[in-house]
């Protein structure tokens, strides 16, 4: 797959930078709004997923190499099960919520009931999420890169 | 081969056992009891964790080992995957 018409190439290159915006609005808002890693990291990986289909999989193949994006997935999953075991270190259970009612980063107390969201809230939650997302962007997108490279016919065999 | 035709129905005898016991141990249907856990989640949720989305609090705080089993197995698929349509001539 070679890549398709210039039409595409230039709907898909004005779109990404919204569709990456978005998804990256999803996984920093996960703990206010609905949504969260998983699901921002989807709709990110989605529009990677577009750039790819549309410009080819030779062309993102030269651009970004599938280890660099596994040494990402790897970060992220480091990150996530680092600060469960900081909340071992500190709070003296696995997932320990330890940053919550720090007042350092996302550590102020939320005003309980229904009022405007506060983002600098969540404790470890926010950090997680990002983890978690930057897990799936990278984890989806190598995949989907993999697959297309090996099935055309300059990368595969 | 005696001994251990035994040994297995045994075991299934003792697993038989213990699934009838919880079968009658169960409510009656249609009368689930009361469960506490649910109202408990919509009281604290941001007393506890601070995050006033109560779906995240639960995925990532209150059930956290649950999001590690669903980041091992995107690892596993993605591993999988890779290893599968590695190029094996460079």
């Amino acid at each position: 797959m070679s890549g398709m018409s210039k039409i595409v190439k230039t709907i898909s290159s004005i779109a990404f930078p919204f569709v990456t915006i978005y998804g990256l609005y999803i996984i920093a808002h996960g703990h206010l709004t609905p949504g969260g890693g998983f699901q921002g990291g989807a709709i990110v990986a989605s529009g990677c997923a577009m750039i790819l289909v549309a410009y080819g999989s030779v062309w993102a193949m030269k651009k970004v190499k599938e280890k660099h994006l596994s040494v990402i997935e790897s970060t992220g999953a480091i990150v996530f099960i680092g600060t469960a075991l900081l909340g071992l270190t500190f709070g003296a259970v696995f997932f320990k919520n330890f940053l919550y009612d720090g007042g350092m980063i996302f550590g102020e107390i939320p005003v309980i009931g229904s009022t405007i969201a506060n983002i600098n809230t969540g404790g470890v939650i926010p950090i997680m999420n990002f983890a978690v997302g930057l897990k799936v962007i990278a984890g989806l997108f190598a995949i989907v890169l993999v697959m297309t490279y090996a099935t055309s016919k300059k990368g595969g065999e | 081969m005696e001994k251990r035709n035994f040994f297995a129905v045994l075991f299934f005898a003792v697993v038989a056992v213990f699934l009838v016991y919880m079968a009658l141990m169960m409510h009656s249907f249609g009368n689930p009891g009361d469960a506490e856990m649910d109202q408990y989640i919509i009281d604290n949720t941001q007393a506890e964790t601070g995050a006033n989305n109560g779906v995240t609090a639960v995925v990532f705080d209150y059930r956290g080992f649950d999001t590690l089993g669903e980041a091992t197995v995107l690892f596993t698929a993605v591993a999988g995957v890779v290893l599968a349509f590695r190029r094996l001539k460079k």
